[in-house]
């Protein structure tokens, strides 16, 4: 009896959501497990340009060998598609997920519902990418986070995280960016995209 | 390397994809509510992350620990210069508050199921090949 309670209750502990205190140390110890365990530095966008080199696009940049420096990076990354199926799906929230009243209000004056999922779907779908904002979103998005992240050298694991506990005075002036950019997009290409759609 | 020693890498990965869904770190809304100061919640999961691998990377310097096959752990100084950092910056910035989300998230999503972020991959991998071609025409 007491033994299926402490299950049921450890159960519902890892279908989470977590709250900020345990989930940001929890990311936090990624850096220690990988320098220590692997002798690597965290950051992740350094997967799509080991990709590119694997795929031998033709310039200097990418003329290495790919899947001996970059196999590390690329497991990792694998990894974490596991864990959003293990998170996600297995061990799933079965409730809708949080957003604040603040958030929902702002959203809803846009014309975006809150759906319950990670994203809402009306943009981030098959039909979402036919209308102006999920394109933008989807594609000029994800080629802005990939472009981004090499120019600066690195991306949110990289600088915000690693650069950032190394003090490293290049990922304070990254992080400064980022969130410059994240506040021009929030406060004014969202509205521009979903009010031209 | 070894297969058994690469397992390591995958592991960590499932961990940190885990965390990540728990944290409500790939949820869009989340990063709406950041970028809006409508929750404390990202700001509270970067901070206590940032420290906790400040805290760690102290240690590990102060301790000269080595990694388990007995290398010396080194953290490399990034290449000096302000012009690729504040322009990738603002643009990788860009990016992230229009898919709500970075690499991590990105292949988080992926596996739980939400197609369209292989779309986003995708274009973060063009996005990426094109930062190639034009890498000696940039600022950095």
């Amino acid at each position: 009896m007491l033994v299926n309670l402490l299950a049921m209750d450890l159960l519902d502990l890892l279908r989470g959501p977590w709250p900020w205190y345990v989930a940001g140390p929890a990311i936090g110890l990624v850096v220690p497990m990988l320098l220590v365990f692997g002798g690597r530095r965290f950051g992740l966008s350094s997967s799509y340009r080991h990709l590119c080199a694997i795929a031998n696009v033709p310039a200097s940049y990418f003329r290495y060998d790919g899947l001996r420096e970059g196999a590390w990076n690329l497991l990792v990354v694998a990894g974490i598609a596991i864990g959003g199926l293990l998170g996600g799906v297995v061990l799933g929230d079965p409730n809708p997920v949080r957003v604040s009243e603040a958030t929902r209000r702002a959203l809803q004056a846009l014309g975006v519902t809150v759906d319950g999922g990670f994203v809402p779907t009306a943009i981030f779908s098959w039909e979402g990418l036919r209308t102006p904002a999920g394109f933008v979103a989807t594609v000029v998005g994800g080629f802005l986070v990939g472009f981004g992240a090499r120019w600066a050298k690195g991306c949110t694991s990289g600088h915000a995280i690693m650069g950032l506990a190394e003090l490293q005075p290049a990922s304070a002036i990254a992080v400064a960016g980022f969130f410059a950019g994240g506040l021009a997009a929030t406060h004014l290409l969202w509205p521009l995209l979903l009010g031209g759609s | 390397m070894t297969i058994p020693a690469d397992a390591r890498f995958l592991a960590i990965g499932v961990y940190f994809g885990f965390v990540l869904m728990k944290g409500e770190v790939v949820s869009w809304y989340r990063i709406q509510e950041m970028f809006r100061f409508h929750a404390f919640h990202m700001y509270g999961v970067i901070g206590t992350a940032v420290l906790v691998a400040a805290l760690s990377v102290w240690i590990v310097r102060r301790l000269e620990i080595r990694s388990v096959d007995g290398r010396p752990i080194v953290t490399e100084a990034m290449p000096d210069g302000w012009r690729r950092y504040a322009g990738g910056g603002v643009l990788f910035g860009v990016g992230w508050a229009l898919t709500g989300a970075c690499p991590g998230p990105i292949a988080a999503l992926i596996g739980a199921g939400l197609w369209p972020f292989t779309i986003v991959f995708a274009a973060a991998w063009l996005g990426t090949l094109t930062y190639g071609l034009l890498q000696t025409r940039l600022p950095h």
